[in-house]
């Protein structure tokens, strides 16, 4: 019987008069694609290939393409040659198909579908070389009123505020966890996250040593699992976040897969190296809305009311309601992670059939909680799948204060889009907790990439802002007069709430 | 030691002044009066001695670490809920997910406890240890990581022959369980044995923790726990760190 019917998904093509034979690619690949044996000098083992670039990158003489396998046989346009592989593969293994990143399937995009407004002589637009722009926000609970006191054109504030925190632009890391990603890829984060003015943060495998110098740019995830939950932890960061969902991964938990349970993650986890660090798919503390309620307020208490606690949930079908419930549940900030959203590790169907266009989930929030008077209790947050500044601009318009970026951030500090993550073996150094593969990644040099791409993106922000004639992200939030739809039936554009391209203000 | 009238004081109050006082160095406080305030002593730390009188509400030192807390009366859902270190005793008995996901410190409830309870616990290098004088419900130590539990059954009146069809913890007892150790007096039926745990047979007297937390839980209860060193336990620990990894293809 034939070892296995799968046929590779790429082939690797060398040119052998360009080839100096030095075996950079052999020392290279971290899927032990390239290899050298006597008699056979230098050869691929195809089969192994995950096309992650890192040999056609760091090959001095240019030699190496990796080109897609479209010889896999009788594909057609139903039975794709993706799903062919994962059948074969499922009839070999028994197991559930693992990825990573996020859904790359070809639902449609309603970024795509958004168009930004510009002013045009009725109203002047805004150099932003000139003027001051004002893309700073703060996320947590806003007061319903400020109590001033004291004599005309003097007045000061009374009372205290509930705690906020500032983003110098409306943009976060999203939540990776130490053991998904290396440490020098966290701590390119966080370095990137100080500098900038931003923050990052831990995912829910609890906090890295090295991370304490972070801790004012840093939020801390409380996840099912509850890896690394101690005083220390709550105390260190800037914000609790309590994840709920991931988007990639709408209702069911986490598996950092064994491979990558080294000792110093078991140890930040509390859980025996090599073991899977399972995350339950529920809190087990929290079965409804006034159990979150209780975990809410647990975590007020232990950090004396300081930071403010966010809920991170999967946008799902009933988001508006349960968003809803969230801020009645006292929570100051909701995340919400769409469709989009990238994982370290998920099964495959689950995160391509599950979840809802982060597009939708923000417009059908925001629409809610300000019909309901809930809208400035909390600020909310998007995540899954935001490319570029077009669509941290749309997106801020349907209604978010800011987004998270996670395959973004990854994208900058040299990931490929692989997605095998959940293999740990990252040839870039990123996913991985191998020394030799985790040292590629310098965290400097990723630090200072991650800011290059937001130092470019704060100014194309501006650019967009001027352009529009508003010089404050406050203006902009919700805004939906600022967008138009193309190409979308009037239903969605009813639950974007957006105007049909064309149409006057 | 100051006491502090909790009748009708509502909780925010009630632990404000708690963290007020151990931060003004009081070292032991008397909580009168409790009834069913939530979050007492969630997220406390230091050396502080804590009493409770009356029945303490959900999440009783939720997060803590340090801090011991003796409570003369029942406590309520999440009792030790995520804590770290510390002590936590229970003169009665206490509801579901008590030492959910606890790393450090030890429990020791006197009577039953409910669903739930020790699910995710986990270890650093001091030993979470959870002892239960009475029995547990469903899903005892799921998801388990590391850390002791230990069930005394002190209570059972049951003829031995009928003990099987009345086991001292429910269902979907160690589901999933990937580290840590949990002893139960007595057998456990064949049912109640899943895939992922192996089981073996002890006595206290030849097994010096479990002798330890039992005289520990003994020495906090004001109880002679001594017939206890020749009873056989049965000791669950996990097959393997992996539970669930032939459930998923993680090839290339």
């Amino acid at each position: 019987m034939p070892r296995s019917l799968i046929p590779p998904e790429f082939l690797v093509v060398r040119d052998e008069e360009r080839c100096l034979q030095c075996k950079a690619c052999v020392r290279q690949c971290g899927f032990g694609v390239h290899r050298e044996e006597p008699g056979r000098g230098l050869w691929a083992d195809e089969a192994r290939c995950v096309n992650c670039q890192r040999c056609v990158g760091m090959c001095p003489a240019g030699a190496l393409q990796i080109t897609a396998n479209t010889g896999i046989g009788r594909e057609n346009a139903y039975w794709t040659a993706g799903r062919l592989r994962e059948i074969w593969r499922q009839a070999e293994s028994g197991g559930t198909i693992l990825t990573s990143m996020g859904c790359d399937r070809n639902y449609p995009v309603y970024f795509d579908h958004l168009l930004l407004n510009a002013s045009q002589v009725t109203n002047p637009s805004i150099d932003p070389l000139r003027e001051p722009m004002e893309i700073r926000t703060f996320l947590g609970r806003k007061p319903e009123k400020l109590d001033l006191a004291g004599p005309p054109g003097e007045e000061r504030l009374t009372g205290s505020l509930p705690p906020m925190v500032r983003l110098e632009m409306p943009v976060m890391f999203a939540p990776m966890s130490f053991g998904s990603l290396s440490r020098n890829a966290v701590l390119a984060l966080a370095q990137a996250a100080k500098k900038l003015g931003i923050l990052f943060n831990t995912g829910e495998g609890g906090m890295l040593s090295a991370l304490a110098p972070y801790g004012e740019h840093m939020i801390v995830q409380v996840a099912s699992g509850r890896f690394g939950v101690d005083r220390a932890y709550l105390e260190a960061g800037r914000i609790i976040e309590i994840k709920i969902g991931q988007g990639a991964k709408p209702g069911i938990g986490g598996h950092l897969p064994g491979e990558k349970v080294n000792e110093e993650i078991a140890r930040t986890r509390g859980i025996p190296a090599g073991a899977d660090a399972i995350s339950p798919a529920p809190h087990h503390d929290i079965y409804s809305i006034e159990d979150l309620r209780q975990l809410i307020d647990t975590l007020k208490e232990a950090t004396d009311y300081q930071k403010p606690v966010a809920v991170k949930i999967a946008a799902v079908h009933n988001v508006a309601a349960i968003a809803s419930g969230i801020v009645r549940a006292g929570a100051d900030i909701i995340v919400l992670d769409g469709l989009r959203g990238g994982t370290g590790a998920a099964p495959k169907l689950i995160r391509d059939h599950i979840g809802l266009p982060i597009e939708l989930a923000v417009a059908v929030v925001d629409r809610r909680l300000r019909e309901e008077g809930l809208r400035e209790q909390v600020s909310l947050v998007a995540g899954g799948g935001i490319r570029s500044t077009a669509d941290l601009l749309k997106i801020i318009c349907l209604g978010a204060d800011a987004v998270y970026l996670g395959t973004a951030a990854l994208l900058a500090l040299g990931c490929h889009l692989c997605q095998k993550c959940y293999t740990g073996r990252c040839s870039w150094g990123i996913a991985t907790q191998d020394p030799e593969l985790v040292r590629r990644l310098d965290p400097e040099w990723g630090a200072a990439r991650l800011v290059n791409l937001l130092t470019a993106w704060q100014h194309e922000l501006k650019e967009f802002m001027g352009a529009m004639g508003i010089n404050a992200l406050e203006s902009l939030r919700g805004n939906r007069l600022q967008l138009r739809g193309v190409g979308l039936p009037q239903n969605e554009l009813d639950q974007l709430g957006v105007k049909q391209a064309g149409e006057a203000m | 030691m100051k006491i502090i009238a909790c009748q009708g004081l509502p909780y925010r109050e009630l632990n404000r002044e708690v963290r007020r006082l151990v931060a003004a160095g009081e070292d032991r406080l008397w909580l009168r009066g409790v009834n069913g305030q939530r979050y007492i002593a969630a997220g406390l730390t230091g050396r502080v001695q804590l009493r409770i009188e009356g029945t303490a509400g959900n999440n009783l030192g939720a997060m803590m670490d340090g801090p011991a807390v003796y409570v003369d009366g029942n406590v309520q859902d999440g009792a030790g809920n995520t804590m770290s270190g510390g002590e936590i005793v229970v003169r009665g008995s206490a509801g579901d997910i008590a030492g959910y996901a606890m790393r450090g410190g030890r429990i020791f409830i006197q009577g039953d406890a409910g669903w739930r309870v020790g699910i995710h616990m986990k270890s650093r290098e001091e030993q979470a240890v959870l002892v239960i004088g009475g029995k547990a419900g469903d899903f005892l130590g799921e998801y388990m990581a590391g850390g002791t539990i230990v069930v005394l059954g002190l209570y059972q009146t049951l003829p031995r022959e009928a003990e099987a069809a009345n086991p001292l913890a429910g269902n979907y007892l160690a589901s999933g369980m990937h580290g840590g150790v949990i002893y139960l007096r007595g057998r456990i039926p064949a049912w109640q044995i899943r895939g992922q745990v192996q089981t073996s047979l002890t006595i206290p007297e030849e097994s010096p923790r479990l002798q330890t937390w039992i005289e520990q839980f003994a020495d906090r209860m004001g109880l002679d726990c001594s017939a206890l060193r020749r009873e056989t336990f049965t000791c669950l620990t996990p097959q393997g760190a992996r539970p669930y990894a032939h459930l998923y293809d993680h090839s290339a």
